[in-house]
């Protein structure tokens, strides 16, 4: 298999193959990181309304949880599908890309939004019952008092989210989104052996991710050091 | 006029009833001693006037203003003038001792930083903490924290303070060095409403004892009425118990 590799290499590395791997490598981080960071702006904005006790807001706190559990449970092929046949349903033509895009962020939204809202309540409820006596409202008390407790509890699974979500977005590659994974499958119908093809897609996959789990550590550790620990 | 008069005060927890036509009268500068077996509902009357279990029925009122805990703005005018200190301490564990007392006057009161610094420093030196300032609530005693949640209490200028069982927690060597911070606060006569098993501590500092049982308020009256002439026997067989041990 080796030889193979080395013997295909030379035709494998040419300017075009290289550029292709690195446009579906950034479709690939693009798709990731807009499903993520978008995640986390919706996914705080869902855990809040879920933790907002006021009977206004009641209706928003049904809307929450049912999205949350919804698009838990579904599975990412399926809600690409859906949102494939919806924006082709509304018969605008809609790149792919953007399919795939709203995809990843309806998804990554539920489970983060779940993460933080777990994370949230995890904090001992004395800490959220001396805020409110002393008149901090709830925003003010997720900010002064909950967050800062929660990090340690909300960034280890917010991250393993995080890397499972890049593995994810090679899905959107059965409605024709050119990511990496679909970049090794073009490569392999080329006639590159698939050890090559879909060894270099491995690579650039944890090329992507395992910065990305580093980041998180280092987030941990800077935001989430326990108070046990200091020197 | 009344600084807080309680009236009728029913509080529940789902379906069951917890506290069942609670009568408190408390004057300005008054220091009640609520006692009585646990689970008699103690902490819930103070959990209820502070608004965290908003009662069921009866009526509230701080310095004659009826209090509507259904309403936010009147619950947050009782937060403003009334403090609590909790069995717990509940002491923000991310925040250095300095930041605990300080957070509430300067990011929810919007007072000047340094003024707010200064007056926590002086409270905390107040309750013999001046040299904790940086530390952290998991870095002190039970009973250095229960100091800094009296400070953090008092930093909030309360026209009253409610102390819940603050030495239930503590070693028994810590609690005097609670007892003596509250003794002091007596004696400035700030308002009071005291719930603890610490018989003596209540009998001293007191102006009335309230005992109550099953949620109800059974009896009140003088320390030494209670504790010396109880009139009902429920009262009788607590205080004998009690004060056998």
């Amino acid at each position: 298999m080796l030889a193979t590799i080395l013997e295909e290499l030379p035709r494998f590395l040419t300017y075009y193959n290289l550029l292709f791997l690195a446009q579906a490598a950034l479709a690939t981080l693009a798709l990731s990181a807009f499903g993520c960071i978008v995640g986390v702006i919706v996914g705080f904005v869902l855990a809040f309304v879920r933790l907002t006790p006021s009977r206004l807001w009641l209706p928003l706190r049904w809307f929450a949880f049912l999205y949350t559990e919804i698009f838990r449970r579904v599975p990412f092929l399926v809600t690409l599908m859906l949102c494939f046949f919806a924006f082709q349903a509304t018969g605008y033509d809609v790149p792919l890309a953007v399919v795939g895009a709203v995809t990843v962020a309806l998804i990554a939204s539920a489970f983060i939004g779940e993460i933080i809202r777990g994370g949230l309540v995890s904090v001992h409820r004395n800490q959220w019952d001396a805020a409110a006596t002393m008149n901090f409202t709830l925003p003010q008390t997720i900010r002064h008092v909950v967050l800062p407790q929660a990090w340690k509890i909300i960034l280890p699974p917010a991250f393993g989210f995080f890397v499972m979500f890049i593995k994810d977005t090679a899905l959107a590659s059965q409605i024709g989104v050119i990511e990496l994974t679909y970049a090794g499958k073009v490569l392999n119908n080329k006639g590159f052996s698939a050890a090559l093809s879909f060894g270099s897609i491995l690579l650039i996959y944890f090329a992507i991710s395992y910065p990305l789990a580093r980041f998180g550590k280092h987030l941990e550790n800077r935001l989430a050091a326990s108070r046990h620990h200091r020197t | 006029m009344l600084h807080l008069d309680i009236t009728g005060l029913e509080a529940r927890y789902g379906a069951m009833k917890v506290l069942d036509g609670i009568d408190l009268k408390v004057g300005r500068g008054d220091v009640i001693g609520l006692i009585g077996p646990s689970g008699s509902g103690k902490s819930t009357v103070l959990r209820s006037v502070i608004g965290l279990l908003p009662p069921s029925a009866g009526t509230v009122l701080l310095d004659g203003t009826p209090i509507d805990y259904r309403n936010a703005a009147s619950v947050r005018t009782v937060r403003d003038r009334i403090a609590i200190v909790f069995q717990q301490y509940n002491l923000f564990q991310n925040m250095s001792v300095l930041d605990n007392v300080t957070v509430t006057p300067v990011k929810i009161r919007k007072r000047n930083r340094d003024e707010a610094t200064a007056e926590a420093r002086v409270l905390l030196e107040k309750v013999g903490l001046g040299d904790k300032l940086g530390r952290y609530p998991d870095e002190l005693s039970g009973g250095q924290q229960q100091r800094v949640a009296i400070a953090r209490a008092l930093a909030l200028k309360p026209e009253i303070l409610l102390l819940d069982e603050v030495t239930a927690a503590l070693d028994p060597e810590l609690v005097s060095e609670v007892l003596d911070t509250i003794r002091v606060l007596a004696g400035e006569g700030m308002t009071m409403i005291i719930v603890s098993h610490e018989m003596a501590f209540i009998r001293e500092v007191a102006t009335r004892v309230c005992f109550m049982a099953d949620g109800r308020m059974i009896e009140s009256g003088s320390a030494t009425d209670i504790f010396d002439n109880p009139g009902e026997q429920r009262t009788k067989d607590f205080i004998s118990k009690i004060l056998r041990h």
